[in-house]
């Protein structure tokens, strides 16, 4: 059913801009694989290529171990989910589900019987004869999957299809896709720029900016074992310190910034760009100096997120430090003016480049 | 109106009222009615005009019922305007696909100056253009002849194959801006989508497309259906002895005969079968009337 996707040194021109450099990853049969990135990174040029809309400039693309070079979109084994779903709005709902059977030549009878089962599958009983105009965005959403599961496809391509619908109706729907998924074992290569959908969905995630990749890893590797400082800056927040690199030993090394001499894990391929990032939540303030990775600031601003307490603070250069404690319902904030220090543990801060010069190791 | 008054003025507002008015009432709606009117009263010398014989009747549109001849004619017409219809169509639909969704935004400009062109020239200059055209030592056998399509020279201004050509070259761009602007409205992800799910380039045609299209194909085939039949200047022109138009007869009438009561049934004739002839084929292709005011 399901059927691994190569991509081997792909690349897209549009023109002399370059909208897809050089990406090599494998995704394999039956994995939830989101791409995740900013506008216009390229993310959903990669999306097409494997749908077959347009081809690359360079490099291979297979599907199942086959080459797709010159398959058109109706000859490759994959669905794509479109941003605005794309349904046909002069067919009834059952109609909609059963076009890619009815493209095969299946009969109506065994389609209508296909497009009930479907309909079920994605949890929408009874609506195999309303029209598109009847149902609300969430319903839409599932027929959209329901018809692109019609041709059985092994690979399943979804452009980001939850962003048109509202804050509650996306969490539930990123369950739901993650649960249809699971259950007919179908690849997924979903793409978006929501940190959140990919982190939350995801088997593996791809962080990619200017056509390049800049990580592929599991979401908690993305989030704790940023590669790249775009990655670390991109995907949650971070507190980022200009300097340079004083001195290393193994995969640690002692960064020289205006705050003082801070030590890190170092990323891959460190240049002269590198910078220092270090997540709010790893952060700690306190009331007396801890030995190393110190910096004495002062609180500046408290914003109260409901799950946790965001504390902005500055050190004598003026930098913003930014802190955040989980809201246990006792947590003790302090008060603006305060004077404390901030702390943060050496494994916990990064040492890294700005963007990926060379192609990430794929962790399998 | 209260925002026209308040945008224009009062004095600038009534003249584009009253202008509007003008041309409605006493260039459209009066003699139409005068028209109509007579179309129900018998053509008399001027001696027995509102005597006793002046008296309404539907003897001018008997005499229409009672002719076979002019009612072959008004068959045929309403016949080869639908063939010309469908010709249309099947011209315009291909092209109305290519320019919207195939045609890059750059290039469209020159193209559609290039289609409207011809329109800048006169309906007759058209016509004598194809009369020149499609003669028998004209330029279109001579071409056929040279490249050796044909051995002899084809006699085109036969029958109603003049007529066909020509009202098709006059009015086929009527059929291909509506179509166009429908086609120009699908959203583009739809093909891709059909395209996606293994549906081949005619199905996506057929399922997906053209009911989009549905009511620019309407709209565009009642324009040229009732431009066909109502045309006069390239039936005049481009007809033979064996072909004749409903709308000479009905000039006939009115400037052979002199017969304006009758000529003005036949008009009124002409326009009522039209209609319903188009309502009952809207009928048979499920299109509503509101989908072509679109």
């Amino acid at each position: 059913m399901s059927a691994s996707v190569e991509l081997q040194d792909v690349c897209a021109d549009f023109g002399s801009f370059r909208a897809v450099d050089n990406v090599s990853l494998s995704i394999e049969a039956g994995e939830f694989f989101s791409f995740l990135g900013p506008s216009g990174c390229g993310k959903t040029t990669i999306l097409r290529m494997v749908s077959g809309f347009i081809s690359p400039t360079a490099g291979t693309i297979s599907i199942g171990g086959k080459d797709m070079r010159n398959q058109r979109p109706n000859q490759r084994p994959t669905a794509l989910i479109f941003q605005n779903l794309a349904l046909f709005p002069l067919m009834p709902i059952w109609e909609n589900i059963a076009f890619g059977l009815e493209a095969r030549g299946v009969d109506k009878k065994t389609r209508r019987k296909r497009a009930e089962e479907l309909l079920a599958l994605v949890d929408l009983p009874n609506a195999a004869d309303k029209t598109v105009a009847q149902l609300s965005g969430g319903q839409k959403q599932r027929v959209a999957i329901a018809r692109a599961l019609a041709v059985e496809p092994s690979v399943m391509l979804l452009d980001e299809p939850l962003s048109a619908l509202d804050l509650k109706l996306r969490q539930h729907m990123r369950a739901e896709l993650r649960a249809i998924q699971k259950r007919t074992n179908v690849t997924f290569i979903y793409i978006t720029h929501d940190q959140g959908e990919a982190l939350a969905m995801s088997d593996r995630v791809a962080v990619m900016s200017h056509g390049k990749l800049q990580q592929v890893a599991p979401p908690r590797e993305i989030y704790n074992q940023p590669a790249t400082g775009f990655v670390a800056a991109f995907v949650g927040e971070s507190n980022i310190f200009s300097g340079t690199l004083a001195s290393r030993s193994g995969d640690r090394g002692e960064f020289q910034t205006e705050s003082g001499v801070f030590k890190g894990r170092l990323g891959p391929d460190i240049g002269d760009g590198a910078k220092l990032y270090v997540r709010p939540e790893h952060v700690k303030l306190d009331a007396a100096a801890i030995n190393g990775n110190t910096i004495p600031v002062e609180v500046t601003d408290i914003a109260f997120e409901g799950n946790f307490i965001s504390i902005q603070t500055i050190d004598a250069t003026g930098r913003t430090v930014v802190s955040e404690t989980r809201n246990d319902g006792t947590a003790s904030v302090p008060d603006r003016g305060t004077k404390l220090f901030a702390s943060f543990d050496a494994d916990k801060a990064f040492i890294l480049a700005d963007e990926a010069k060379n192609q990430p190791v794929a962790a399998a | 109106m209260n925002d026209l008054v308040h945008r224009y003025g009062t004095a600038l507002t009534l003249l584009m009222c009253l202008a509007v008015a003008f041309w409605l009432v006493i260039l459209v709606i009066v003699p139409n009615l005068y028209l109509f009117e007579n179309s129900f009263r018998p053509y008399l010398p001027v001696q027995d005009m509102g005597g006793p014989k002046d008296v309404y009747t539907l003897k001018n549109y008997l005499t229409f019922f009672n002719s076979p001849i002019h009612i072959t004619v008004f068959i045929s017409t309403v016949l080869y305007s639908s063939i010309v219809t469908v010709i249309c169509f099947v011209l315009a639909y291909p092209l109305a696909y290519y320019l919207s969704k195939k045609v890059s935004v750059k290039s469209l400009p020159a193209i559609f100056l290039l289609l409207t062109v011809p329109l800048w020239v006169s309906e007759i200059m058209r016509s004598f253009a194809w009369f020149i055209i499609l003669s028998l030592r004209g330029p279109l056998n001579y071409l056929l002849i040279n490249i050796e399509v044909i051995d002899k020279p084809i006699r085109w201004m036969t029958g109603f194959r003049s007529v066909i050509i020509g009202l098709v070259y006059t009015y086929v761009l009527f059929m291909l801006f509506p179509i166009y602007n429908a086609i120009q409205s699908l959203d583009t992800a739809q093909i891709e989508a059909a395209d996606d799910l293994g549906a081949p380039w005619w199905r996506i045609h057929w399922r997906v497309i053209l009911p989009h299209a549905k009511p620019g194909i309407a709209s565009g085939s009642v324009m040229v259906f009732m431009l066909s039949a109502g045309s006069i200047l390239v039936p005049t022109l481009l007809a033979s002895t064996n072909s004749r138009w409903f709308t000479e007869i009905i000039q006939q009438w009115m400037f052979e005969s002199l017969d304006w009561n009758t000529g003005a049934a036949y008009a009124f004739l002409l326009l009522i079968l039209c209609t319903v002839f188009v309502t009952l084929v809207m009928r048979i292709f499920r299109v509503k009337l509101s989908d072509i005011a679109k």
